[in-house]
């Protein structure tokens, strides 16, 4: 267990190395430098702006103080707004977009095995084929489309809800349900597969002859094995909440990191841009290696080291 | 290794003489009185008779034929600005109505039609060359190269694929080219794993190892044989592929990074109409009707495709 999770934390590490370093190239490919757009900047100035920044240096010595910032946690500072730095943006927008991913993520696994255990219990009734329905929705409806529709119905036309801003709870409605429609979606389809898998496991019948009752049956024997696959969902579950939030955040009006993100990408900040994928891209891979470890450690059947023939 | 072809024939000279007829007519036994089926035969029987699947396929026809005629149906063009005629409603003059700088909404609507299309299909043929190419060695050579190139597809993995998507976009500046490489860099690795897959299950068959025995290279092995017979699953995986491409293209143009203007794009269109969306709602409603019809499509047609390939897979 130590070994496997030592493992993968290396794969973690390698992983963030390879994403830094492209990031690092990606900036470098970009043509002229960030004080192109500067007006007429005379020659003396512009070398000092280019030692301050560190700019002046080869490359591979560029690449290495990079490196070593971001051991350190520093992201550098925006090109924009010249004296935020890019670590303290992020760590104030952050709290917003963890919020709304928390009870995003929440909301998706109770509604998304709800749907899917309701579907399995009523295999090929009415039930299965209505759930099977919102999942096939969930899955093809755009969350943008889907935040639209919600703003003008609830919003515009029945004026329940407001139709922007994060300020009371009601206000989580639309944009949790809009963030979740793809994970409920998911979920509800891999639980009700492997429910209904288990539901024709022999232990299931064993359970029946001994005369439990089914709702015993349910919590005890179905759900417990029915949900394992679930588990491994959680990685790209975290991905879906990060990368949905561009546009829920964009499209509620919420200022939280998703939304600066989208406003870098049209600011063209490219060290804010940077900074804030290297940051996803961290919480991400963790995402990624607590499923991973989580799995090991809840499904007796993996011995960790055969995890490579299951991919397979 | 070389094995004699010598037989005892070549020994023991026997003539035709040597030879009686037998009095059994053995093709009276095996006459197959029903002519047979080949799996893709079935398969499509199967599919033919999945209603949803097939009012699916209709639908999609029906979308790529629009987004080929769709734009010469209207004698208005995508791009001319006509700032007297903004933001009309839907009418017998412009089918879908007007955007806000005059330009026809259904010419606009099937040229998104379009560059979703030949997005979300370039990029799952490009995925799926790649995909098969790479997947096949790592199952079919297997040991240590499979292991190596195994790790290899797993960290680009593990890189967020829209984060990559975004920063490539940003960097060398949106194009119809930039967007559907940049869809490309990690989508690959799904079909890999599936062609390595169905490598490892289908390389150690019987019939494998009679070409094998038959003296053919292994390239010839890998082509003929192998991929031949993971057909199914490759193509329901390359099927699934098309909507995931297309959404991440409607993100990207969502988020402003999407083909540039004039060029219609449906994530620009609905970004584009979200801001006038309470007093000019058709202005989304019909990029984001298409979007999610054409998702829903894709959607239930490879589920179906999937269920006629592998009906045991079927739940």
């Amino acid at each position: 267990m130590i070994r496997y999770s030592l493992t993968k934390l290396f794969y973690l590490v390698l992983s963030l190395w390879v994403l830094a370093s492209v990031t690092f190239l990606l900036m470098k490919a970009i043509p002229g430098d960030p004080f192109m757009s500067e007006k007429a900047v005379p020659p003396e100035i512009r070398a000092r702006l280019m030692a301050q920044y560190g700019l002046d240096k080869p490359l591979y010595e560029q690449y290495f103080v990079y490196l070593s910032n971001l051991a350190k946690g520093d992201l550098g500072i925006s090109m924009k707004m010249q004296d935020r730095e890019v670590g303290q943006t992020i760590r104030d927008a952050f709290p917003y977009s963890l919020k709304l991913g928390i009870v995003s993520i929440i909301v998706s696994v109770i509604i998304g095995i709800a749907l899917g255990m309701v579907a399995a219990l009523r295999h090929r009734k009415l039930l299965d084929s209505a759930s099977m329905v919102i999942a096939v929705l969930g899955v093809s409806v755009p969350s943008f489309v889907l935040a639209s529709f919600f703003q003008y119905i609830f919003g515009v036309k029945l004026k329940w809800l407001h139709v922007v801003g994060l300020n009371g709870p009601l206000d989580y409605i639309m944009p949790t349900l809009a963030l979740s429609a793809l994970p409920i979606a998911f979920i509800a389809r891999l639980t009700r597969s492997s429910m209904l898998e288990v539901l024709t496991a022999d232990y299931i019948k064993t359970a029946k002859a001994k005369g439990l009752s089914s709702g015993a049956i349910i919590r005890r024997h179905v759900l417990r094995n029915g949900i394992l696959p679930v588990v491994t969902y959680l990685g790209p579950l975290t991905a879906n909440v990060v990368t949905g939030s561009f546009i829920i955040e964009q499209i509620f009006g919420i200022g939280g990191l998703g939304k600066i993100f989208v406003t870098s990408i049209s600011n063209r900040d490219y060290s804010l841009i940077m900074g804030i994928t290297l940051f996803y891209g961290l919480i991400l891979m963790c995402a990624r290696f607590i499923t991973d470890i989580a799995y090991g450690l809840i499904d007796p059947r993996i011995t960790l080291v055969s995890r490579k023939e299951k991919a397979a | 290794m070389t094995t004699s072809h010598s037989s005892p024939a070549d020994e023991r000279a026997l003539t035709p003489e040597d030879f009686r007829k037998a009095n059994v007519n053995e093709h009276a036994a095996e006459t197959i009185e029903q002519k047979g089926l080949s799996a893709w035969h079935e398969a499509w029987l199967r599919l033919l008779g999945n209603r949803v699947a097939m009012t699916a396929l209709v639908f999609l026809l029906l979308i790529i034929v629009m987004a080929i005629i769709g734009p010469m149906l209207t004698p208005y063009d995508y791009y001319s600005n006509n700032l007297d005629q903004t933001n009309l409603p839907p009418s017998a003059e412009h089918w879908f109505g007007t955007d806000d700088l005059g330009r026809d909404m259904f010419a606009r609507t099937w040229m998104g039609a379009r560059i979703s299309l030949i997005v979300g299909f370039s990029a799952a043929i490009i995925n799926l060359v790649i995909g098969v190419i790479y997947g096949g060695v790592m199952g079919y050579i297997g040991g240590r190269l499979d292991e190596a190139m195994n790790k290899i597809s797993e960290i680009i993995y593990s890189v967020p694929d829209l984060l990559v998507a975004i920063l490539l976009v940003v960097v060398f500046e949106p194009s119809l080219g930039t967007i559907i490489l940049a869809l490309c860099v990690t989508g690959w690795i799904n079909m890999s794993w599936i062609v390595r897959g169905q490598m490892m299950q289908l390389k150690n068959q019987e019939y494998a190892l009679a070409s094998r025995s038959l003296g053919s290279s292994g390239m010839r092995i890998l082509f003929r044989h192998l991929l031949p017979n993971a057909m199914g699953p490759i193509i329901v995986t390359l099927t699934l592929a098309v909507p995931t491409a297309i959404f991440s293209e409607a993100v990207l143009s969502f988020l402003g990074l999407g083909v540039q203007s004039p060029a219609a794009s449906w994530g620009t269109m609905i970004n584009d109409a979200l801001k006038t969306m309470i007093i000019y709602p058709w202005r989304l409603a019909f990029p984001a009707l298409f979007i999610s019809l054409m998702m829903l499509c894709f959607n239930l047609f490879g589920d179906g495709l999937r269920d006629a390939l592998d009906p045991k897979m079927k739940k």
